[in-house]
């Protein structure tokens, strides 16, 4: 250490503070090298960075502008709305419409209170106006009946303690709702059995509709509802929301253009875990025989006797219900039918049981349905369960690359590419990195409630995103509907979607009990 | 002069060595708080979310906070920038320590590297209660007991124009 003896000092105690010298510069100065190191690093890497995102740019060229809002339903007259069914369903229609129940508004106002970061309120009440009016309202549950007519008395969007204007009137028959003069349009949210029936009354009476999924329950059904919403011209849309998720949107783009190369097979599945998700839904302790019309529940249903039971939690039974292949597969099938135009399949295979719900049900709770897609070289696999929450993406899967896709949307390419292989050679694209991804809406967390609300938020179901608004799809969907009747066009889900989710869903469930594989006869348009 | 003006007296190797040491924690600071800065959508939130041990309960009730969660952002991008800049300028190098452990700390204790505990964010290591946080915040320290800035850095003019 002798060498290395030479002390090293600030300033000697005796300069001034005027007097700096060229050491002092010197040494004061003397890591300013390390900073301009590091600006040319920093440089560097975002330069990299830049050329790798130009690059892939260049192999995707996905629209980077966020899907624009539609145009706000046109002012002057407004369309006049009845709704029938009050239910799960209906609430949350009547809402995206905007028209909530007072007492959900007041729930999330005190929810805002208690946790700041749940902004459901905020969020609805920048909701977009639609420019309708709630004329009629019809569920056969007096409860539901009563809370349906505030609700669609309810124009401000006001708590319990607010003004509320006219209410609609109450009808005790679907019928006498679609038989009143001031009704325009229908919104339908009864159970599955009377989705048709409904439907085709009401078109046959010129008034629009809108639809929840799925479209039918039995076959015949649909073909007829078919022909009369031609024949009438009616507006008709199903109950898709999906339609108008941001992502699917990308995704199809993605496939137009040719992203992922020749698909041969696509992976769509459903994972709850959860009674309610498995339809074991709660039982109203106002609901009896003398507050329930039960013969109008029915309707084609075979008849059974009174039961809470089955007038709750009917998706359990196929006297009312459609099973998983109505309930859910539908939404799956849409989605992909929405982004790869996938028709009606040439033949459906399908198995599955009741493995973990033995709670009377004739249902299943696990269900496969495979599709094959002759024409288009491409089989379509559903899977389901209602006892696992283990949840599975939806997986597109091409020869150039694959594709999943839930709120988000991530492409990687595959190793062996065709289209891509001077590309991954020259190491432009390395097959582990997204080459795409796309993740709608704003930083942070979401205020989501549960469990199945978090679920069907996963699966686009619940909200996109529009110009950085977490927006809810139903609104828009519904939202289209109605700019469709004032343009006098059809909707994203118009009735020849419906149909083709109509017959899929029959051709599924029939391949299930028949225990056969069923094929469409695309000539005579019907299921052998 | 009074005496905390007096600094001790390095030998060149010894120098050379705080110093680096001092700019290699200086460059790592600076580029923690400009990524950030540069990442729009980057968020305290899923690191504040993912804490765990002792202190997770302090953490997750900051994460539930909007206000907070901005705040810590905010502090987060700019603090970890300027103390960068602190270290690797010799400006204000005892504050610019001084806070870093601070950070760190947090840093620390929001994920301190538990037999019993895995994170979601992922860790470049395996860590048995002592990681690189813990090592840095010595690191620090040892810089604020060995201070450097004086000798090389703008802190040497500041000493001299404040000096009567
Ligand atoms: N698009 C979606 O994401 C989505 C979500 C949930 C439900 N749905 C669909 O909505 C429909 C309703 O589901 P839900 O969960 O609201 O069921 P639900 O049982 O909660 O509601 C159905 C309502 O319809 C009423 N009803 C039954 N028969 C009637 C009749 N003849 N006339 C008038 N009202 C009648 C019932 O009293 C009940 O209030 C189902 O077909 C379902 O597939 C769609």
């Amino acid at each position: 250490m002798k060498k290395d003896n030479k002390k090293q000092e600030i300033a000697s105690p005796n300069t001034s503070a005027q007097q700096i010298g060229r050491r002092d510069i010197i040494k004061g100065l003397a890591a300013i090298p390390v900073l301009g190191a590091f600006s040319y690093a920093w440089l560097r890497k975002n330069n990299i960075d830049e050329t790798y995102r130009k690059n892939m740019r260049e192999v995707v060229n996905l629209t980077s502008q966020p899907v624009e809002l539609a145009p706000s339903v046109k002012e002057g007259k407004p369309i006049r709305i009845g709704i029938i069914g009050f239910g799960i369903r209906g609430k949350q229609l009547m809402r995206a419409a905007g028209f909530p129940e007072p007492t959900w508004i007041d729930e999330q106002i005190k929810a805002h209170a208690e946790n700041k970061q749940n902004t459901n309120y905020q969020d609805y009440m920048e909701q977009e106006q639609l420019n309708i009016e709630i004329n009629g309202v019809c569920d056969i549950f007096s409860v539901y009946s009563r809370e349906a007519a505030i609700a669609g008395s309810n124009v401000n969007r006001e708590g319990a303690a607010g003004k509320m204007g006219k209410e609609p009137r109450q009808y005790k028959t679907y019928l006498e709702l679609l038989d009143a003069p001031d009704i325009d349009a229908v919104i339908i949210a009864a159970p599955d059995h009377w989705h048709a029936p409904m439907a085709i009354e009401a078109a046959k009476r010129g008034k629009h509709v809108y639809c929840e999924k799925p479209v039918s329950w039995t076959v015949p059904e649909t073909y007829e509802l078919v022909r009369v919403v031609k024949e009438k011209g009616i507006v008709f849309q199903l109950g898709h929301q999906g339609r108008q998720t941001e992502s699917y949107t990308r995704a199809k783009e993605a496939i137009d253009k040719n992203v992922l190369g020749k698909v041969n097979l696509i992976e769509v599945c459903t994972n709850r875990n959860d009674p309610n998700g498995a339809w074991v839904y709660d039982i109203h302790p106002e609901a009896s025989p003398s507050t329930i019309d039960w013969a109008q529940f029915l309707g084609q249903a075979p008849y059974h006797e009174f039961s809470l039971e089955r007038f709750f939690r009917w998706r359990c039974w196929w006297d009312y219900s459609t099973g998983l292949n109505g309930d859910l597969l539908t939404h799956e099938y849409d989605a992909l039918n929405q982004i790869m135009n996938l028709g009606i399949p040439g033949s459906v295979a399908s198995s599955g049981g009741i493995y973990f719900f033995k709670d009377g049900r004739t249902v299943p709770d696990v269900l496969q349905v495979v599709m094959e897609f002759p024409k288009q070289d491409l089989s379509f696999l559903y899977s389901a369960t209602l006892a696992s929450g283990r949840s599975r993406g939806k997986v597109i899967m091409g020869h150039d690359a694959n594709m999943e896709i839930s709120d988000r949307l991530v492409i990687k390419a595959d190793p062996e590419s065709t289209q891509y292989k001077k590309k991954i050679e020259e190491g432009l694209i390395d097959p582990n990195t997204p080459i795409y991804s796309f993740t709608p809406g704003k930083k942070g967390a979401d205020g989501f409630a549960t469990a199945t609300e978090q679920y069907f938020a996963s699966r686009g179901l619940l909200y996109t995103y529009r110009n950085g608004l977490r927006v809810d799809t139903t609104h828009l969907h519904i939202k289209e509907w109605l700019n469709c009747i004032h343009a006098g066009i059809q909707p994203s889900c118009n009735i020849d979607r419906a149909f083709e989710e109509g017959i899929s869903a029959h051709m599924s469930t029939k391949a299930l009990l028949e225990n056969r594989r069923v094929f469409w006869d695309a000539d005579k348009q019907v299921i052998v | 002069m009074s005496k905390k003006h007096i600094i001790a007296s390095y030998s060149n190797t010894q120098t050379f060595l705080l110093v680096a040491l001092r700019l290699l924690l200086g460059w790592y600071f600076l580029y923690e708080g400009i990524v950030k800065i540069a990442n729009p959508d980057w968020s305290s939130y899923g690191y504040l979310m993912d804490s765990q041990g002792f202190f997770a309960g302090i953490f997750h009730a900051m994460a539930a906070k909007a206000n907070v969660v901005a705040a810590a952002d905010w502090l987060n991008k700019w603090g970890l920038t300027l103390i960068g800049l602190g270290l690797l300028l010799g400006f204000l190098t005892q504050y610019a320590l001084f806070f870093g452990m601070l950070l760190l700390i947090m840093y620390y204790c929001s994920h301190p590297p538990l037999a019993s505990v895995t994170y979601l964010i992922p860790q470049e290591g395996s860590y048995l209660w002592v990681n690189k946080t813990l090592i840095e915040i010595f690191a620090m320290a040892l810089l604020m007991v060995f201070p450097t800035g004086q000798i090389v850095g703008i802190d040497r003019f500041i000493t001299k124009w404040t000096k009567k």
